[in-house]
């Protein structure tokens, strides 16, 4: 972590995203548990922890989706819940577990999505075709979300998510489902955005693929920030996965399903 | 096997009962209704006893046919009535075609349908009081039909995913069979006015049933108490070959369905069509009235509401021409279409109250993005208001020509902009302000979810009375009109509907935009417990 603030020090510039003190109760059960984070302008981020262990719930109240019940957060210094409008234009999202408008064709609802930020109708067609042909989508621009595929779907979303080209970028479990093709030039999408100043946050449990594409790592389990700063910094000489392990437990030390083996 | 897929039913249904107390009311309720549909079945069997042989053959051959009509039809229609034990579940798990078939078979008289017709069909041993034989033919026959009506309602619903898994299909089906279920209440008042000469062919028409696949079961009996074994013995063939051929369906369809995959989707399309979204300007309210009015058009949600709302008008005619063969003239049945336009337009512009609900969580979008209340709330208005609008003044005209009447014309047209303007701006305000428990995407139209059934009931009712309150001045004014037959008044209702539906418009959208801005995560929230 204090690396993070180092970083804002030295380029004199607020972080692309900042938390502070983040907290969300679902009845008593406490899904995040007051988080700090600061993700650095031009970092590509991982945000990794157990299923259940508060991701999507800290990725939405940070992108303005779920109202949090205490903290702050920051979008490149705008205050995401008292100016709303202000840092929605500076953020793309592509939510996990949220539905599409799927009655739309790829086409419509990539275009919808750049319409209801008000960009221009001009603009809006060049950026979809160009999005659309990226993404390997062009041959399927027509066809309505219902009948994509599920990594088809989260192209759509991911293309909806660009548009309107972010400063920062937040990634929900982007690479599930999509195939090993589409996820490379995804990487090579996103690996182009950071290297020219953007920012992106993405959510896995995909130890390897964080280690690989990110520079800057936290780890987030039971609503806590177990360890956060530079991939390197929160390894140490260790492999992500088995840092990842240490931190979170709950290895079986047992030796397994002894039915189970065939020899 | 066999046993344990019954079982596993038993359990489904009682942990379900443990989820929530009102699953188990509501169970309560089923039973009991079905225990009284049960315990009036029965008796009505006994006194039919009481008749001519004759009789009782053609009564129970015309229910029993129409009960088989029955679980043909309604699983189609409610798109899965009970799914719990659904095949495709259990593919993975390499269970025997018979077993599997079977369990699923035995398992669909768990529940209150399935119980209710294998007693009410064994019930009909009942009615056969004075003549022995038949009776316990009628017990065999009273097994046999009731796994007719299972086996049938399998076979279909089988077919029905398997055969035409598109989704285009299954959109369609849901839609086109709800248009005779809503034109039910003037077909049956047609057929019990004609029921005098009806009655006359009933026994011919049970005759021809009998020997098909519909009424052979339910006629064994009748043709024993008759003498005619074999007559009885070919029903009892016909019978017993309808229940393998419809086996045989079930199965065929059931091991293709169980390794081709639940979804099958169109072709791939290329772009460069944005339908509405060339009609409306590149604005964030433009884009949302282009994304409405493909919804209308797209998802069966809102088609069957667009298909209902015309076809409302007409069910009125049908009162106004009953009436209007007792006094004579056109002039009520102009008045009936005129009033039923203004009730289309209600429904459509009414739809948009629980739009938020509809979109569920892909919501999402728009908070993500950022857009204002305003352009929300007022895209959403502007789509229905292009549907609305045309259909009520569509029909406000073709009732004025119909009743000869300038005036009429003026007043419905009056009423038909107040109950549009009004309508969306209290829509607006209820979208923004409540979710309800409405069919998820993708989902047929006619389901109803379990949860807030009351409180949707309590919304949807509040809703309707303020909207009366809303339009109380200018529907007092064309009511006026019209039977005083004053221009003046007419006019009046004309302008007091322009002025007030206008008004309630702007003010609803600005209302329920400042509600949205505040509720916008709150109202996603909401949604987002149904998926």
């Amino acid at each position: 972590m204090s690396n993070s603030f180092e970083q804002a020090k030295d380029t004199g510039l607020p972080p692309a995203l900042s938390i502070r003190g983040l907290t969300k109760h679902f009845g008593n059960k406490v899904a995040v548990d007051g988080i700090d984070l600061d993700v650095p302008a031009g970092s590509f981020y991982g945000l990794v922890g157990p299923n259940g262990a508060g991701k999507t719930t800290s990725l939405s109240m940070a992108t303005g989706l779920l109202r949090p019940d205490a903290g702050q957060v920051w979008v490149h210094g705008v205050d995401v819940w008292s100016h709303p409008l202000e840092s929605k234009r500076l953020m793309g999202l592509l939510p996990d577990g949220v539905r599409l408008f799927d009655r739309l064709s790829g086409e419509q609802l990539v275009s919808y999505a750049g319409l209801l930020r008000g960009m221009d109708k001009d603009t809006v067609t060049a950026r979809v075709k160009d999005l659309l042909s990226a993404l390997d989508l062009s041959k399927d621009a027509g066809t309505l979300v219902v009948d994509y595929s599920a990594g088809m779907t989260k192209k759509i979303a991911l293309a909806a998510a660009l548009i309107h080209a972010p400063k920062l970028l937040v990634l929900d479990e982007p690479f599930e489902s999509v195939d090993p093709v589409s996820a490379a030039n995804i990487r090579d999408i996103l690996h182009d955005y950071v290297n020219t100043g953007g920012t992106v946050i993405v959510s896995s449990h995909v130890m390897d693929l964080v280690q690989r594409m990110c520079d800057h790592v936290a780890v987030i389990a039971g609503g806590r920030v177990l360890a956060a700063g530079t991939v390197d910094e929160v390894r140490g000489s260790q492999s992500l996965e088995e840092k990842f392990v240490d931190l979170v437990g709950g290895r079986k030390e047992n030796t397994g399903l002894s039915w189970l083996r065939n020899s | 096997m066999v046993a344990q897929l019954v079982s596993l039913k038993l359990t489904l249904l009682r942990n379900s009962l443990k989820r929530s107390p009102w699953q188990l009311v509501g169970l309560i309720i089923g039973g009991l209704y079905g225990l009284g549909v049960l315990a009036m079945t029965l008796v009505g069997l006994a006194a039919l006893g009481a008749g001519e042989p004759e009789l009782i053959g053609t009564v129970l051959t015309l229910a029993g046919a129409a009960l088989v009509l029955g679980w043909l039809i309604i699983p189609v229609v409610a798109a899965g009535l009970d799914m719990t034990l659904d095949p495709a579940r259990f593919t993975t798990y390499a269970i025997p075609m018979k077993s599997m078939l079977t369990g699923l078979l035995l398992g669909s008289f768990i529940g209150i349908p399935g119980a209710i017709t294998l007693l009410a069909s064994l019930g009909t041993a009942i009615a056969w009081w004075r003549h022995p034989l038949a009776a316990l033919v009628a017990l065999l026959c009273g097994v046999l039909g009731a796994v007719t009506c299972i086996v049938a309602s399998r076979a279909i619903t089988a077919a029905s995913t398997s055969l035409a898994s598109s989704r285009r299909f299954k959109d369609a089906s849901g839609i086109v069979l709800l248009v005779p279920l809503m034109f039910m209440g003037p077909i049956i008042s047609g057929v019990s006015s004609g029921v005098g000469d009806f009655k006359e062919y009933l026994p011919a028409l049970a005759q021809t049933v009998s020997w098909t696949p519909l009424g052979a079961v339910w006629s064994v009996p009748a043709a024993v108490a008759a003498g005619s074994y074999g007559a009885a013995g070919l029903k009892l063939l016909i019978a017993v070959a309808s229940i393998a051929a419809l086996t045989w369906i079930w199965r065929a369809c059931l091991s293709r369905a169980l390794v081709t995959p639940a979804f099958a989707g169109g072709g791939r399309k290329a772009g460069g069509k944005l339908g509405f979204f060339n009609w409306f300007p590149a604005t964030p309210t433009g884009a949302v009235a282009a994304r409405c009015l493909t919804y209308w058009f797209r998802d069966p949600r809102y088609s069957a509401g667009l298909l209902i709302a015309p076809l409302l008008p007409l069910i009125f005619v049908f009162a106004g021409s009953q009436a209007a063969s007792e006094t004579g003239g056109t002039q009520s049945l102009g008045i009936a279409l005129g009033l039923g336009g203004a009730l289309a337009a209600y429904l459509v512009v009414w739809s948009i109250s629980s739009d938020i609900s509809y979109d569920n969580t892909a919501f999402a979008l728009h908070i993500a993005t950022g857009v204002s209340g305003t352009a929300d709330r007022s895209g959403r208005a502007l789509a229905a208001a292009v549907l609305a609008l045309p259909l009520g003044i569509l029909y406000a005209v073709i009732g004025a020509v119909l009743a000869h009447d300038l005036g009429q014309l003026l007043a419905t047209v009056g009423l038909v902009l107040g109950v549009v303007g009004s309508g969306l701006g209290l829509a607006s305000v209820f979208s923004a302000r409540f979710t309800m428990a409405v069919p998820l995407p993708g989902e047929s139209p006619m389901k109803t979810r379990p949860g807030n059934g009351l409180s949707s009931v309590f919304i949807q009712m509040s809703g309707f009375v303020g909207l009366g309150v809303l339009v109380l001045p200018e529907l007092i004014l064309a009511i006026v009109a019209m039977v005083t037959g004053q221009l003046l008044y007419a006019w009046l209702a004309l302008a007091v509907g322009i002025i007030l539906g206008a008004v309630f418009l702007v003010v609803g959208i600005r209302k329920g935009a400042a509600v949205f801005n505040q509720r916008a995560p709150e109202l996603l929230l909401a949604v987002s417990v149904d998926r």
